[in-house]
């Protein structure tokens, strides 16, 4: 038996569900949302008072007054222009130095140990948010624990009992006519088609495709994901945790372009998703966090880019949320190896979603207590 | 005379000697087919089926070739001096966009054309696992011409020697401008390519060490590439001649040498054996086997064709607990259910939408580490996806869509995607099975939508 089967029922057998709970907990939304490929957090939230930093970077330093200021030492890049109005309103929280012990400076282990939240010489199979949700599933009358909102990766929700990949719901409905539950065999890429066939199912039972939103996308794949995601946080079928991507922030080289666009890109599709949650009266039950393998190296590359990195700077934004910086700035008198220690772990951000926002157990989905940040709002 | 156990075993052995001789079965023959090409035509299934197993090995391994037959559209090989793109008006520009997207597509294309039409499906299929594996992308490389190169020196490597085919590629324009080769130098060499090379082409994770990745980015310095006509070109002056070590050794290295040193590790005979069994046996490599046949691999010099022998006719491969376990890429299933159903088509590009849409879009792998395979390639988005492509493909009624409504489809797109649309739209109209003798629309129909279609 897979792992997943196997939790799956052991955990029906032995948890009373109580669905009540579930429904109020889940009304709750968490969207993810990654900035692949590991985006350059120092030129993102930008140490401007630190020479260091302009030592470092001569060519891809953010100018001091070319930056947002948020305080006297930390500033945005300036295509994060978007997300000022949340600043200001205290629903966007600055973390820094997210990061993990022994950090790995590979892509691909390095986000894997981010979407299954294991340590740096662990191996997990499932992702954090599927062990979640098997610990604490999602009710019945859900369409589905988790959706990865286009791109086809599902990243945390991997293994979860009820996840499913979605681009356009209007033709995700129009498709699952042709899905049919079956019975399971005894062939295991035979039966992982088949669990996705009931998936599909379930999911088209109780969603509808007819939301209309009168907020405004920008016209990009992030922006139409983000859309999606809308849509679906207005559906009655509730979904709990969507994943949406940012690719394109493995900038080796010319960084400052590629960046700036991508932040921008990141910035305009943010405000427009808080917009259009407002308008469906939801963004007091959202909560917003980005993540990424890894932050960049603080020493530029001879490429005008920078290498793998480790600790980062990520955001967390809603209607809930008490903005502010939290964690550490960065502290280059003390990198090792040339890069960055971390001062918060990734897990902390985990479990302040898992405990603070849904209230359940993070304990059993991480593998461990870690501490939760104060950055909700009662 | 009794019958004794000793005799009755003498027969035994004898009747499956004989069985053996005259050929391995059609059963096996398809599995055989399926596994190393795209499809498992009945004709080809018969004349397999009279072969024992290590005949029908060594003939199709022995009749793979080493390059394409269908001839490359012209305009695939243009290419420009990126130097001259610098100086371009903001028009100039816009309209050398437009034909890169032109160029690509014809690219792909052609690709999708040779898959259908080779004599040689192995040959496709591996030059399509070395893509998978030494990686590069339009995306960033962004010339046809040179990813069209890349392609051909796959294909010429695909069956032949790894070591050879590490050495050729990693020289490779396309992929020295993918992992940035081509803009590391000396002073501050770019990691890029040194860790992907221990990482994913030769190693594996966990067989060397973040020191060894900054030491062996020295030695790359130095390849690059020639602007004016897009080759391999040596810069002396921007390469790091010091000391450098990795993996325990130490001398001036420069990259061919740090290359032989990976070559020389067991893990890199491990680590590619290991992949290849993914590709062929199944999801979930025996180490033992694995073991044993990476040894008689790394012993051959990295013959590829000796380790393919090995895994074809390992026990694992013909197990039945093998047979059916692996999930058909989108490139196994549109190039097998068109080759297989001998669907005629005038204008490959629904194909290669059709491909991105399942998530394969050749030539575009979603990151240095390839398209994952296996159980991904199933999502809810993807299974919806193929099905509805195979309904379509094999619908009893005409079911066209009238010009109206592909007027409407065209509306949504943006302006510069409309006549792609439009002409892939046309196309796919044509896209369909026509019943042959023996089988009908209904039944092709009831085969492919089973979802055991969607393994092999």
């Amino acid at each position: 038996m897979r792992r997943r089967d196997f939790l799956a029922a052991s955990v029906a057998a032995l948890v009373v569900p109580r669905p009540a709970l579930a429904q109020a907990r889940y009304r709750r939304l968490l969207i993810l949302v990654e900035l692949k490929g590991g985006n350059d957090g120092l030129n993102t939230v930008v140490p401007y008072a630190d020479q260091d930093y302009y030592e470092l970077r001569p060519r891809l330093a953010l100018a001091r007054d070319a930056v947002l200021q948020l305080d006297a030492r930390a500033g945005l890049h300036p295509a994060l222009e978007p997300l000022m109005p949340m600043w200001r309103a205290g629903e966007l929280a600055v973390v820094q130095g997210v990061g993990y012990a022994d950090p790995n400076l590979s892509h691909f282990r390095s986000i894997e140990i981010w979407d299954t939240a294991s340590a740096s010489d662990q191996y997990l199979s499932s992702g954090w948010l599927a062990r979640a949700f098997v610990a604490d599933p999602a009710p019945p009358g859900f369409a589905a624990d988790g959706v990865a909102v286009g791109g086809n990766d599902m990243g945390p929700l991997a293994g979860a009992p009820r996840a499913i990949v979605l681009n356009d719901p209007d033709q995700f409905l129009r498709q699952a006519r042709l899905a049919r539950p079956e019975q399971r065999s005894g062939n295991a890429a035979l039966n992982h088609i088949l669990r996705v066939e009931a998936e599909i199912v379930q999911a088209a039972r109780r969603l509808s495709a007819d939301v209309p939103l009168r907020t405004e996308f920008p016209a990009n794949a992030f922006g139409s994901a983000l859309r999606t995601a809308a849509q679906l946080a207005a559906n009655r079928g509730g979904v709990a945790a969507m994943k949406v991507s940012l690719e394109g922030f493995d900038t080796h080289q010319d960084q400052a372009a590629r960046q700036q666009r991508l932040l921008a890109e990141l910035a305009a599709g943010l405000a427009a998703l808080k917009s259009a949650l407002v308008e469906i009266g939801r963004w007091d039950a959202t909560l917003l966090m980005t993540y990424a393998e890894f932050g960049r190296r603080p020493r530029a590359n001879d490429s005008q880019g920078t290498d793998h990195g480790t600790a980062n700077a990520h955001f967390v934004v809603g209607g809930r949320v008490r903005g502010g910086l939290y964690g550490a700035p960065p502290d280059f008198g003390a990198l090792d190896g040339g890069n960055l220690p971390y001062a918060v772990d990734f897990r902390s951000l985990y479990a302040t979603a898992l405990e603070r926002w849904w209230g359940i157990d993070a304990a059993r989905a991480l593998g461990g207590r870690f501490p939760t940040l104060e950055l909700l709002r009662a | 005379m009794p019958t004794t156990p000793a005799r009755l075993l003498a027969l035994l052995l004898a009747w499956a000697g004989a069985a053996q001789a005259a050929g391995m079965g059609a059963r096996d023959a398809r599995h055989l087919l399926l596994r190393t090409g795209f499809d498992a035509p009945p004709a080809e299934v018969r004349a397999t089926a009279r072969l024992s197993r290590a005949e029908a090995v060594e003939r199709i391994l022995a009749g793979a070739r080493s390059e394409a037959r269908t001839p490359v559209p012209p305009q695939v090989l243009a290419w420009t001096d990126p130097r001259d793109l610098r100086g371009m008006s903001p028009e100039a520009r816009k309209a050398f966009q437009q034909d890169l997207r032109a160029r690509s597509i014809a690219l792909k294309g052609w690709w999708v054309d040779e898959m259908v039409s080779t004599d040689s499906p192995l040959t496709e299929r591996m030059t399509l696992f070395w893509h998978n594996h030494f990686t590069s992308s339009l995306q960033k490389v962004r010339s046809p011409a040179l990813m069209y190169r890349q392609n051909v020196l796959l294909r010429k490597h695909a069956l032949g020697n790894f070591g050879e085919l590490l050495h050729a590629v990693s020289k490779d324009p396309a992929m020295l401008l993918y992992l940035d080769t081509a803009r590391s130098r000396s002073g501050q060499p770019n990691e890029n390519f040194a860790r992907e090379a221990m990482e994913l082409f030769t190693l594996g994770e966990g067989h060397y060490s973040e020191a060894d990745v900054k030491e062996a980015a020295r030695a790359y310095t130095g390849w690059s590439i020639d602007p004016a006509d897009g080759a391999f070109k040596w810069r002396p002056l921007l390469h790091d001649d010091g000391v450098k070590t990795v993996l325990g050794r130490s001398g001036e290295f420069d990259g061919d040498q740090v290359l032989g040193i990976l070559l020389a590790q067991p893990a890199t005979a491990e680590f590619i054996t290991a992949k290849l069994w993914r590709e062929f046996v199944s999801p979930r490599p025996d180490r033992d086997e694995v073991r044993r046949i990476a040894a008689r691999f790394r012993q051959s010099g990295y013959q590829i064709r000796v380790a393919l022998r090995e895994l074809l006719l390992s026990d694992a491969f013909w197990a039945s607990a093998n047979r059916d376990a692996l999930i058909k890429s989108p490139v196994d299933l549109v190039i097998g259910t068109v080759r297989r159903y001998g669907i005629r088509y005038s204008d490959p590009l629904p194909l290669v939408f059709v491909l991105r849409h399942f998530g394969q879009d050749l030539f575009s792998p979603p990151n240095v580490r390839g398209w994952p395979g296996g159980e991904d390639w199933i999502t809810s988005q993807t299974l919806l996806a193929r099905k509805q492509f195979l309904e379509r493909l094999f619908r009893a009624d005409e079911g066209r869509m009238t010009p109206a409504a592909m007027e409407r489809a065209v509306e949504r797109v943006p302006e510069d995607g409309k006549p792609y649309v439009r002409r892939m739209l046309q196309a796919a109209m044509d896209l369909r099975y026509l019943p042959r003798r023996g089988e009908s629309v209904q039944q092709a129909r009831a085969r492919v939508l089973d979802p055991a279609y969607q393994l092999k």
